[in-house]
């Protein structure tokens, strides 16, 4: 039984070449270790020298050896069972790509690199600061409004360059794209931002700082699939990046959450007050290295986290389609009532991109060859109750607001819900169709890729142009 | 044993209850090593116990683990690292215990099946 597998186990070479393939195949078991497979080395080498002396070949007694050693999926079970911690650790190292010292290497590079360019961008947070803008007040107490404003608008333009540095050095992208496809976009995008004679508090300036992270995460992506933007198989990898890099970040967070709360607590109660340290170095840097951080769990040990993200997508869909009914027939109760302004505008935008994420989530951890199910009956009933939501309060509110006339916000607003149903409706048309059998899963997950680069687009619009067509109010 | 022929193999479970007196028993003969300790077993039973190889090593950690035995990297006269294991004191309590369960074991079907003995098949005398 153990035969198949172990034919992958004998390239023709010497007795070192085939123990080194065999090194490798075996170093795979999540729960064997380097010093495991040193031990079972030397017993290998031992069996083949005595069944050598006793007349075989080299070759024939390797193939031997390996048989008698058993098949390694029993033998990594066994020890498994008694290394059970181990299948742990893999939660810090990847297996991928590949063993040996080469790998070893590659994998160290990589390490020090994300922690190098997290501490950039945690060293680049706090830059600013060198030319007397802080955020979160001044050492006298004051909070100047300015300040404020150019951190909320910047944060992403100090801190996602360090994520795009990492996965650009990593993906090896040759220099004339990194100029061409990151610098270049990010370079007109920040300029904009930032020198545009914005009112402090406007909304275009509220609104370019909501938007300028959308757009340099496009430019993310861009890094991420190493400048080759136009394969949609790699702009999906992007999209389960995001999500996992989310599900890590927020594990990141919440560990460095309860180590802020131990630290506070401990000098505290030893009558040091490290509050000022707290909010203005250690939150706030550490937040920005998780960021590259982040990503790199991401890219270290990708097998961990898809399974949580599709399990999340799973558990929340039902909820989320029970909130979306809650809220249309909430909307048609009170349908004279409703306080309908920006706020409800918001309130559809965020409900149909929350809609929009768990879509994503789930198409990009579907296995192409599926057949639909009473899941994906499920997930038709929340697009279409999102859509009927959207549709009613839109109505709702254009029925009481026509004479306000137009604000900023409400242009951003109502571009980003016609953005967000777009895609929608075209997913709910092709759901259905794939329900009904008639299109293969693999479509639905096309209609999502090259939808993306539109949500890029659309934030890149609003951080250019809003300012100029508002008059920077 | 008495009735044993070449071709008697010893079933699985008893195998794995035995492995692990068995090779404290070895170690405590001396230190050894994987390979060697397989060897030993091949040729305290005739050949008649054996098992799958790669085994040995989960066993060996657990025993290592609980204290029963303590191992170390040597150079082997191959020029290789090897891994040697050696029984420690709590070892030798264990394989004493273990002993004395085994002598009662063999001691209880040594009897039944001697006064079984007449009518008793030999060709199956257990099963």
């Amino acid at each position: 039984m153990s035969r198949a597998r172990d034919e992958t186990l004998v390239p023709d070479g010497t007795l070192d070449e085939q123990i080194d393939a065999w090194r490798a195949y075996a170093r795979r078991a999540r729960a064997v270790d380097a010093p495991d497979v040193d031990e079972l080395e030397d017993h290998l080498r031992d069996q083949v020298a005595d069944l050598v002396r006793s007349g075989l070949s080299e070759r024939e007694a390797f193939l031997v050896a390996v048989g008698r050693l058993g098949a390694l999926d029993d033998v990594s079970r066994e020890f498994a069972r008694e290394h059970s911690e181990r299948l742990w650790k893999q939660l810090v190292l990847w297996d991928e790509p590949g063993t040996g010292p080469a790998g070893e290497s590659v994998r160290r590079r990589s390490l020090v690199r994300a922690l190098a360019l997290a501490g950039g961008a945690a060293l680049a947070l706090k830059l600013p600061t060198l030319f007397g803008i802080s955020f979160g007040g001044g050492s006298d107490g004051t909070v100047d409004e300015s300040d404020v404003m150019f951190y909320l608008i910047n944060v992403s333009a100090l801190v996602l360059p360090f994520l795009g540095a990492y996965l650009a050095l990593d993906r090896a992208m040759p220099w004339r794209r990194v100029l061409g496809m990151l610098v270049a976009p990010a370079a007109v995008l920040v300029a904009a931002a930032n020198l545009y004679p914005y009112e402090p508090t406007g909304a275009t300036a509220i609104l370019t700082a909501i938007h300028l992270p959308v757009a340099l995460w496009t430019l993310v992506g861009v890094a991420y699939v190493g400048g080759d933007w136009r394969s949609a198989s790699r702009r999906m990898d992007f999209v389960r990046f995001t999500g996992e890099w989310v599900v890590y970040y927020a594990l990141v967070a919440l560990g460095g959450g309860v180590l802020t709360g131990v630290v506070v607590a401990g000098f505290t109660a030893l009558g040091v007050d490290v509050t000022g340290f707290v909010s203005s170095w250690l939150v706030p840097c550490g937040a920005a290295g998780a960021v590259v951080v982040a990503a790199w769990l991401v890219e270290a040990k990708q097998a961990v986290v898809e399974n949580v993200a599709p399990v999340l997508a799973r558990v929340f869909t039902p909820l989320v389609t029970a909130v979306v009914l809650a809220l249309l027939v909430a909307t048609l109760v009170r349908w004279d009532g409703a306080d309908v302004d920006r706020g409800l505008l918001i309130l559809v935008d965020v409900l149909l991109a929350l809609v929009l994420g768990l879509l994503l989530y789930v198409v990009s951890a579907r296995e192409p060859a599926a057949r639909p199910g009473a899941f994906d009956r499920l997930q038709l009933g929340l697009v279409v109750a999102a859509l009927a939501t959207d549709v009613v309060m839109l109505a709702a509110m254009l029925t009481r607001t026509a004479e306000y006339g137009l604000s900023p916000n409400k242009v951003a607003a109502l571009g980003l819900d016609a953005v967000l149903l777009g895609n929608l409706v075209r997913a709910a048309m092709l759901q259905r169709d794939f329900l009904r059998g008639r299109v293969r899963a693999a479509a639905l997950e096309r209609w999502q890729t090259t939808y993306l680069p539109v949500f890029g687009a659309w934030a890149a619009v609003v951080v250019v142009t809003f300012g100029p067509a508002f008059g920077f109010v | 044993m008495r009735r044993g022929g070449a071709d008697v193999r010893i079933e699985k479970d008893l195998v794995a209850a035995a492995a692990a007196p068995l090779v404290l028993g070895i170690l405590a003969e001396g230190e050894s090593y994987g390979y060697a300790i397989l060897q030993r077993v091949t040729e305290l039973s005739d050949g008649r116990m054996t098992w799958t190889d790669g085994m040995l090593y989960p066993l060996l950690h657990r025993l290592e683990r609980l204290g029963l035995v303590e191992a170390s990297w040597i150079t082997a006269p191959t020029g290789r690292r090897r891994k040697v294991y050696a029984i420690t004191a709590d070892g030798r309590a264990e394989l004493a215990e273990r002993r004395d369960q085994w002598a009662v074991v063999s001691a209880a079907l040594g009897r039944v099946w001697d006064v079984a003995g007449g009518t008793a098949t030999p060709a199956q005398g257990w099963a």
